[in-house]
């Protein structure tokens, strides 16, 4: 016994510290990098003129695309992450239910989420191509346009577009949390409600969806900040174009900064998304019931 | 009427079977369907691919496109690169996690919770929303154009993850197994390596497909510090055919379908353990 205590005072350090070393070096230094840049005067070359103040900010809220961007990002996160929990509720319903080829179906679900969302958006953007797409082509065949439709010829539409695909992205991941919450449900729960003689409808809205809201608050925070810093999707279909026009704030700091070559204004606009950022990180911890003695 | 009944409800329950499964496969072919048309596509020849309207199957099936494609491009090059880089951030994640996880899911120590606290806050961070940071270090490091900064990038943002759920693999496998193994002399790396390790194996292989997937499929970290082809991975040097006069769409999605067919059957394999490991320490 006493050796086994023995063994026990050995410090954390050696266990713990090589992994904190490379997250601070990779994660929290590039964190504190980053704010540090925001508040620096930098050329296009990345040669640093020392202190700049706030002057960084004051160029970033003269940016006349920046109301127009804050309020697509707006729209763009609010607008994925309800939808996407819209959809996956009731596909979660489906999957639970036994059926021919349930096996199967799930596993489809799987591929847009192990793909690379890159690739998954090029396939997209090649779907809507307003010349060689095949979207073109099943609604021409169904008689449901009669010219070639420009899918992304339009802010409007390819905004819309880039949501759908968003959505597309999201919803396999938030249908697998639901589904994980179904089968802990349990069918004795779900049988007990019938002989009560519930209806489907009332079942679900009083029994099952209650019982579903922890691990559905958990994947719409997870989504929140996903979307949020949703990047390869804008950029493979549209790059934030025409102009800044299907823009969010993350695509908006990338192209100031490797695109107009000016990094301090953007870490500037990428500070305040990483505030946003923490602001969703405490949420999720509200959430989670994050405690400390957990 | 109780054979009424049952027949009744019989019916009801075949009908719905149907809707069901036409729902199910609804759904399995939306979900498919822009990997159906990569496929299509990526065998369809140069001048089948401009045609307007656009054909459904291909005319010719070009497979060679599969051959072609490797001379087309440095698709080698960026496999190996994807492969190289990957394999090496996994491996490295697997290093630090595991000692790390195993002391936290075995001890009670000050700052143990400050550290829980900064793995979970760390989890939630992405590359994307501090690239302007990682971008300056990389320079400053003079590691532009280089597979260690990939390396180290993926490595430390995959920490988090893996650290939480081998933690909780280790702290459900009972101490009195290894404390057996301790009075038998053998010490606490070889109780680790030797009995715990085994037995977390499914943790072990949740965190490897993860992390490896994640740095698979990499995108904007990769694309802002790799500019030279021999150092970008799949989903750049890919990409890269995009902006180029005449896209060449079979090329691309042949290119694409080498990168998605292997993850998607690593993450086929993990399928039980798939929202386990993505709400990682938020639901317990």
């Amino acid at each position: 016994m006493t050796t086994v205590r023995k063994r026990y005072r050995v410090g954390a350090l050696p266990w713990i510290g090589p992994a904190m070393a490379v997250i601070f070096l990779m994660v929290l230094y590039p964190a504190f990098e980053m704010i540090k840049t925001s508040f620096m005067s930098i050329d296009p070359t990345g040669t640093s003129h020392g202190f700049a103040g706030l002057s960084n900010y004051r160029t970033l809220f003269r940016n006349p695309n920046l109301t127009a961007v804050l309020e697509r990002t707006v729209i763009w996160t609010i607008s994925i992450v309800v939808l996407t929990v819209l959809i996956s509720l009731p596909v979660a319903q489906i999957l639970h239910a036994k059926f021919p080829g349930r096996r199967f179906v799930r596993y489809a679900l799987i591929v847009p989420w192990a793909a690379s969302v890159v690739m998954t958006s090029t396939s997209w953007l090649w779907i809507l191509n307003g010349y060689y797409g095949v979207l073109n082509r099943i609604l021409l065949s169904l008689g449901l346009i009669q010219d070639q439709k420009q899918f992304l010829g339009s802010q409007t539409q390819s905004f819309t577009w880039l949501i759908v695909v968003a959505i597309f992205v999201s919803v396999p991941f938030t249908t697998y949390v639901v589904l994980a919450g179904l089968t802990t449900i349990g069918e004795d729960i779900l049988e007990a409600s019938t002989v009560d003689g519930a209806s489907g409808w009332q079942r679900y809205k009083n029994i099952i969806f209650p019982l579903l809201r922890p691990a559905l608050l958990i994947s719409m925070v997870i989504n929140l900040i996903n979307v949020f810093n949703s990047f390869p999707i804008i950029w493979v279909m549209t790059t934030g174009g025409p102009g800044y026009s299907t823009d969010t704030t993350t695509t908006l700091a990338y192209k100031i900064s490797f695109r107009n070559a000016d990094i301090a204004q953007s870490a500037s606009m990428a500070t305040i998304n990483f505030g946003i950022i923490l602001l969703f990180i405490v949420l999720f911890l509200k959430v989670s019931r994050w405690r400390d003695d957990s | 009427m109780t054979t009424l009944l049952t027949k009744k409800s019989r019916k009801k329950i075949t009908g719905r079977k149907v809707t069901l499964t036409i729902s199910g496969w609804t759904i399995a072919l939306i979900f498919l369907a822009p990997y159906i048309e990569m496929m299509i596509t990526s065998v369809k020849s140069k001048a089948e691919i401009l045609t307007i309207p656009t054909t459904y199957l291909p005319q010719h099936w070009t497979w060679s496109n599969y051959i072609t494609i490797w001379k087309q491009l440095p698709l080698a090059q960026y496999l190996r690169t994807s492969i190289v880089v990957s394999l090496s951030a996994t491996v490295l994640v697997l290093l630090l996690a595991i000692p790390a996880a195993y002391y936290v899911g075995r001890n009670r120590f000050k700052g143990r919770n400050a550290f829980l606290l900064l793995v979970l806050v760390t989890q939630m961070f992405s590359p994307t929303s501090l690239i302007i940071g990682i971008f300056r270090e990389i320079i400053r490091f003079h590691l532009v154009n280089t597979w260690m900064a990939l390396i180290l990038v993926y490595a430390a943002f995959n920490m988090a993850f893996s650290i939480w759920i081998l933690s909780s693999f280790f702290a459900s496998i009972p101490v009195e197994i290894e404390e057996a193994a301790w009075i038998d002399g053998a010490t606490r790396m070889q109780a680790l390596r030797q009995i715990i390790l085994p037995i977390a194996l499914p943790g072990l292989v949740t965190a490897f497909i993860f992390t490896f997937i994640s740095a698979w499929n990499e995108f904007v970290i990769a694309l802002t510090i790799e500019s030279s082809p021999a150092h970008q991975p799949l989903t750049v040097g890919l990409e890269s055919l995009i902006g180029q006069y005449q896209v060449q769409w079979q090329y691309l999605f042949a290119g694409s379908l080498i990168a998605i067919v292997p993850v998607v059957i690593l993450f086929a394999m993990i399928e039980k353990y798939l929202v386990s490991g993505l709400t990682a320490g938020s639901v317990k």
